[in-house]
């Protein structure tokens, strides 16, 4: 579904991300695991649009998306979330997720005055129902008209996720979906991402904590120094020597 | 006499409301101006040149002259797409001067004497309808599709780009759409004043919507409606300040941006979206 082919992403002399070979399966739940500063983001910045790459090609569905706009790469089919949260903050939670809804509906200047005060066009109806409905998916219905500022960071993580499918995606891209979450909180996010994967959306996640990605992946991806040091099954990942040393910095 | 005089605070009230309403649109997404009253002197000379010189029925003229100030809204939009804030400030302040130079030296439209002998056009019923439909338009727009888009390209570029909200289309409509209404603005000032030259459309009058829109508040458009009313009524209650117009409303913004910095209107409130039935 996705394919990552040497990509290269240099800041002067500092090679954020060298060289990286993957390729994301559809349907396949999919860690990209690593230390901090391991060039995990930088990937997901490049995969979505936000950095242009030194070297290297990205294809989404068989067709080169390389150097693509990030809003026409959400347009194709790819959506994300964000490591340190990005919503838009003075708007309601509801209205979080309508705006993610903009690239597959239609209607500018001339729609939005051509319509009695007070009522709704049928488009606009339409998107109120499909944001309620994935409010609901990720159990944000009780916080629907709170600001998005005043949700908890667990909150803002979830409403991130339903913002992101409203765009309707098949690849949904999770930067460090657990982060500062309890375990008990931690299970949640894994249950939403089942049932994410239970719809036909393949996920591509980030994630520090081993623990998290080995219950819920398929596949890893272990980068770090912006390389890819190992990939396979879980199992197998873990018992990986060069990954152990990476994480613990020996082989204990 | 009073009922005149009336009437002329009152289309200088509405006027300067069309003017700042032009202002508030690329605000609310992010864009600052200070050359709206290029726009205005685009839209203001073409509609005076179509009237006065051709016989074109006002609301015609108006139209061409707004459609014209969009196009310049266009071009000045392109640029506007790379940079932000400050510099955003300085390229329109630029396009201002650009406009104002143009027509001080344009000899069809009389050049330094100015352009004069306009018809009056401009009736203070037809300033009440515009200010409607553009009120109309602000409150439809927040609660639509591209309204929203807006609002999140104000709150975070970045986010709303990579929620598919192509953001070089969104600030060129939004550019373009403000420069219209401050063309219509200059149109209906043309058709008041009925002489116009280059120097009542310079950097003054570009700061002097902008201080309209900061005073009044920025979060809306309300707040672009309370500074109009505040800069037009506050010189014709108290008398003394006339003199000293421009030192006060500096005062009164120092004081502002210190006391309260979200102007009159105050911090916007998110929009409530109804529910729809089977949701």
């Amino acid at each position: 579904m996705l394919e990552v082919d040497r990509l290269t992403k240099s800041f002067g002399g500092f090679t954020a991300v060298g060289d990286v070979q993957m390729t994301v399966e559809r349907g396949a739940i999919h860690a990209l695991i690593g230390p901090n500063g391991a060039g995990k983001t930088t990937l997901f910045n490049l995969v979505t649009g936000v950095l242009t790459p030194s070297a290297g090609r990205l294809s989404f569905e068989g067709q080169d998306i390389t150097g693509w706009r990030a809003d026409r790469i959400t347009a194709r089919g790819m959506a994300r979330t964000f490591q340190n949260i990005r919503l838009f903050r003075e708007m309601t939670a509801v209205e979080n997720v309508m705006v993610g809804a903009y690239c597959r509906t239609s209607g500018g200047f001339l729609a939005a005055v051509a319509r009695l005060p007070g009522r709704l066009g049928r488009g606009e109806r339409e998107t109120i129902r499909r944001a309620d409905a994935l409010l609901d998916l990720v159990a944000l219905t009780a916080k629907r008209d709170v600001a998005a500022a005043e949700l908890t960071l667990v909150e803002q993580r979830r409403l991130e996720i339903a913002r992101a499918l409203a765009t309707e995606p098949r690849l949904l891209l999770l930067d460090e979906p657990a982060a500062g979450m309890t375990p008990a909180e931690i299970q949640d996010a894994n249950r939403l991402i089942l049932r994410i994967r239970e719809r036909g959306i393949t996920v591509l996640l980030t994630e520090h904590h081993m623990s998290l990605v080995l219950q819920v992946s398929d596949r890893i991806t272990v980068l770090n120094y912006g390389r890819k040091i190992a990939e396979g099954a879980p199992e197998s990942v873990r018992r990986d020597p060069e990954v152990l040393t990476a994480y613990l910095g020996t082989d204990a | 006499m009073i009922d005149q005089y009336a009437e002329s605070v009152l289309i200088f009230l509405g006027i300067n409301t069309v003017l700042a309403l032009s202002l508030s649109l690329p605000v609310s997404a992010g864009l600052l101006s200070l050359g709206q009253g290029g726009f205005m002197a685009i839209g203001a000379y073409t509609s005076a040149a179509l009237t006065t010189w051709y016989g074109v029925p006002f609301p015609l003229a108006l139209a061409a002259g707004a459609l014209l100030a969009a196009v310049a809204g266009l071009a000045v939009g392109f640029p506007a797409l790379r940079i932000k804030g400050v510099y955003l400030l300085i390229l329109t302040m630029g396009f201002g001067e650009i406009v104002r130079i143009f027509f001080l030296n344009f000899e069809p439209t009389g050049a330094a004497s100015g352009l004069g002998g306009i018809p009056q056009a401009t009736t203070p019923l037809g300033v009440a309808v515009t200010v409607a439909v553009l009120l109309l338009f602000f409150l439809q727009l927040r609660r639509s599709r591209i309204g929203r888009a807006i609002e999140a390209l104000r709150e975070d570029e970045l986010a709303a780009e990579l929620m598919g909200v192509g953001l070089t289309r969104l600030k060129l409509a939004v550019f373009a759409v403000g420069a219209l209404i401050a063309g219509v603005g200059g149109a209906l000032y043309a058709h008041y004043a009925l002489f116009i030259d280059s120097a009542q459309f310079g950097f003054h009058r570009s700061a002097e919507i902008f201080i309209i829109v900061l005073l009044g508040g920025m979060g809306s458009f309300w707040g672009a409606v309370a500074g109009a009313v505040a800069v037009t009524l506050l010189p014709e209650i108290l008398r003394v300040i006339q003199e000293w117009r421009m030192t006060f409303f500096g005062t009164l913004l120092v004081a502002m941006m210190i006391w309260r910095p979200w102007g009159l209107i105050g911090r916007p409130r998110p929009v409530l979206i109804p529910r729809t039935p089977g949701a």
